[in-house]
């Protein structure tokens, strides 16, 4: 029987290779990173790699070590290697427009991931693959709507760094989603500079303001560690997260999940570092029927709860640099 | 020049004071402390245990100043730690865990001092190295991630508590104690007083200037490693992008507050440690406030100059001129 078994899942795979393999098997695809700058970038590379194995498509990735200058010479390199598509995850927003008309004269089509780029340069890439910071807000926001169900709930945010548009956005998302739901207000919010020690420190006074955190019905964090050290600090205070006090943060790193696993988180919206997955689909799209994608493609921003076997998604997720 | 009294800090504890009452004004349970699970819980004890590690800092950074030096690398340094600390937590005893990340601050203070003492580097430039490189070794070491652990050992200097007391306030108190016992028990204090004023006619005097540059350097090196120790134990992890970041700027502030001046000379552990408390207590004060975060920095901004003013002997003077002037 399990003879059997496996003679039918070798012939599928085979299948399934074949199929991919004719359509995309002949590819190159340059792709010019950031750099490491934190565990989701590190995942996001990570991603990629398995994304490009999966579709047989031949992979260059060039670390840019957080300089842009870096990142133009990639992309020229790749533009002489005559790869058929580039991938750019642009370091910053402004000075691309010379490089990219050099892509653009050499007709590689050029995919932006995760960052955008200034509208000025809208014509000079074909699509750009982004998370909607403010409908993650949003999702988490709608998310404590429903699970509140109609009781007053008050709400302490724990915002991101002052002053990056995430945090910006994902506050502003937020506060759209519980919108139409009078009973959920914030009652405080501060930054956390969207580490796990500042969210752990303010998350101590939120509980000491809130009168030993008995008004405190819910926690909103712009990222899941901020969230972590929150955890923590309500922990210390006697008070049981994840059953009297509701959480839900945005980016779903392996260690929340671990959190959830153990029942005290509730909720994280995905920023999914799948990037590199739509944009190889939109390119091989293009490069075999000619399709031009939107000049926008939304990723996901998934919502996991408890429900979601949080245990089996933190083992899938702990490899991949977070 | 004549024998001044030493100072004893009235100003120092003054302003403590009235940044406790500010808290106090605009979160009225300020002083509440009650029990929870056997340690005490209230803000007066937050203040306490957050401001541990700028005061650890400060204890080692009081010594470098005094020597008329500056190490701009104790945030670095204590990222190292944290990191080496963590990565080792669940496979090795704590002994074991604690000597390699204490070696390791000793040998980064040695090594700025070497910098200082035998190459003669400026310590703003000496120490700027490793500032800048000890981030990125602290990165290696964690490979970019937040290394986590779950040793209950490691965490105990975190969040426990020794007689109700948070496990870091307690470290930070054997520390003053020592530190006093050492530098002001014996002639070291003096000697440090010395070199910092005039290193030359104190090495004339017989003073081993070069080599109590080199332990001052280390016993820093040594204090940042404590503070990152702690900070990792804290949020059980190591994250070397963010562990101990600016705090090097922190702890400066806290020996000025404290009033010893940048340029060498006398110096106060005790009222450095005051330092540290000052700006934690404005710190919590600022998020207890329910202030937008916007304005953080703003009031800190003022707080300071209000502190730092109110110890300036020339505006004293000034005050008194004017006001002597009026009677």
């Amino acid at each position: 029987m399990s003879f059997k078994a496996l003679m039918l899942a070798t012939a599928m795979s085979g299948a399934l290779f074949a199929a991919t393999g004719a359509r995309a098997g002949d590819l190159t695809v340059g792709f010019s990173q950031i750099g490491s700058e934190s565990g989701w970038r590190a995942a996001e590379t990570t991603v990629s790699k398995a994304e490009a194995k999966k579709r047989n498509i031949n992979f260059k990735i060039a670390d840019a070590q957080q300089k842009q200058e870096n990142q133009i010479k990639a992309i020229r390199s790749f533009i002489a290697q005559g790869v058929d598509a580039i991938f750019l995850a642009p370091v910053v927003a402004t000075g691309w427009d010379t490089v990219l008309k050099e892509a653009k004269e050499a007709k590689i089509p050029v995919v932006l991931l995760d960052r955008d780029i200034d509208p000025s340069g809208k014509e000079l890439y074909l699509t750009a693959v982004t998370s909607d910071s403010v409908h993650e807000g949003k999702v988490a926001g709608e998310w404590l709507v429903k699970t509140a169900g109609g009781k007053p709930c008050n709400v302490v945010e724990l915002q991101g760094t002052v002053g990056a548009s995430v945090a910006a956005n994902r506050k502003k998302g937020f506060e759209q989603g519980i919108a139409g739901a009078s009973n959920v207000k914030i009652v405080r919010s501060q930054t956390g500079d969207f580490t796990r020690a500042k969210g752990k420190e303010v998350m101590e006074s939120f509980i000491k303001a809130e009168g030993g955190g008995k008004n405190i019905c819910a926690v909103y964090a712009h990222n899941d560690d901020m969230m972590v050290g929150a955890i923590q600090a309500m922990k210390e205070a006697g008070l049981k997260p994840g059953t009297e006090v509701l959480t839900v943060s945005i980016d779903a790193v392996p260690d929340i999940f671990k959190a959830m696993a153990a029942g005290e988180a509730n909720a994280t919206v995905e920023l999914t570092p799948n990037m590199a997955g739509p944009a190889f689909d939109a390119i091989v799209a293009f490069k075999d029927k000619g399709t031009v994608p939107p000049k926008w493609i939304q990723t996901e921003s998934k919502l996991y709860t408890q429900a979601d076997n949080p245990k089996a998604i933190y083992e899938s997720k702990k490899d991949l640099g977070y | 020049m004549p024998l001044r009294l030493p100072r004893i800090g009235t100003s120092q504890i003054v302003a403590l004071a009235a940044i406790l009452a500010i808290n106090w004004v605009v979160s009225p349970q300020f002083f509440d402390i009650r029990l929870q699970d056997g340690r005490l819980f209230g803000s007066l004890i937050d203040v306490l245990n957050r401001g541990a590690p700028v005061a650890i800092l400060s204890l080692g950074m009081v010594l470098v100043i005094a020597m008329r030096g500056i190490d701009l690398s104790v945030g670095a340094v204590m990222a190292i730690c944290g990191a080496i600390a963590a990565s080792l937590a669940d496979t090795h005893s704590l002994p074991v865990v604690l000597a390699a990340a204490l070696g390791a601050g000793l040998a980064c203070g040695l090594w700025n001092g070497f910098l200082v003492a035998v190459l003669g580097i400026q310590p703003i430039v000496a120490t700027l190295i490793l500032m800048v490189a000890g981030r990125g070794i602290a990165q290696l070491i964690t490979e970019g991630r937040i290394v986590t652990f779950s040793s209950p050992e490691l965490a105990f200097i975190g969040g426990g508590s020794v007689l109700g007391l948070p496990t870091p306030v307690v470290i930070t108190l054997a520390l003053l104690g020592l530190t006093l016992l050492i530098v002001r028990g014996s002639a070291l204090g003096l000697m440090i007083e010395a070199t910092g004023g005039n290193a030359r006619a104190a090495a004339l005097a017989g003073i081993g200037t070069r080599l109590i540059t080199l332990a001052v350097y280390g016993w820093c090196g040594l204090c940042a490693a404590i503070a990152g120790i702690i900070a990792a134990a804290d949020i059980l992890g190591a994250d070397a992008n963010n562990a101990g970041l600016w705090l090097e700027l922190d702890a400066i502030l806290a020996v000025v507050i404290g009033g010893t001046s940048l340029f060498g000379g006398r110096f106060s552990l005790v009222l450095a440690v005051v330092g540290a408390l000052i700006i934690q207590a404005m710190n919590t004060g600022i998020l207890l406030s329910g202030f937008p975060p916007e304005t953080n920095l703003v009031v800190k901004a003022v707080v300071v100059l209000a502190v730092l003013l109110a110890q300036s002997p020339r505006l004293k003077g000034l005050g008194s001129s004017l006001f002597g002037r009026g009677k």
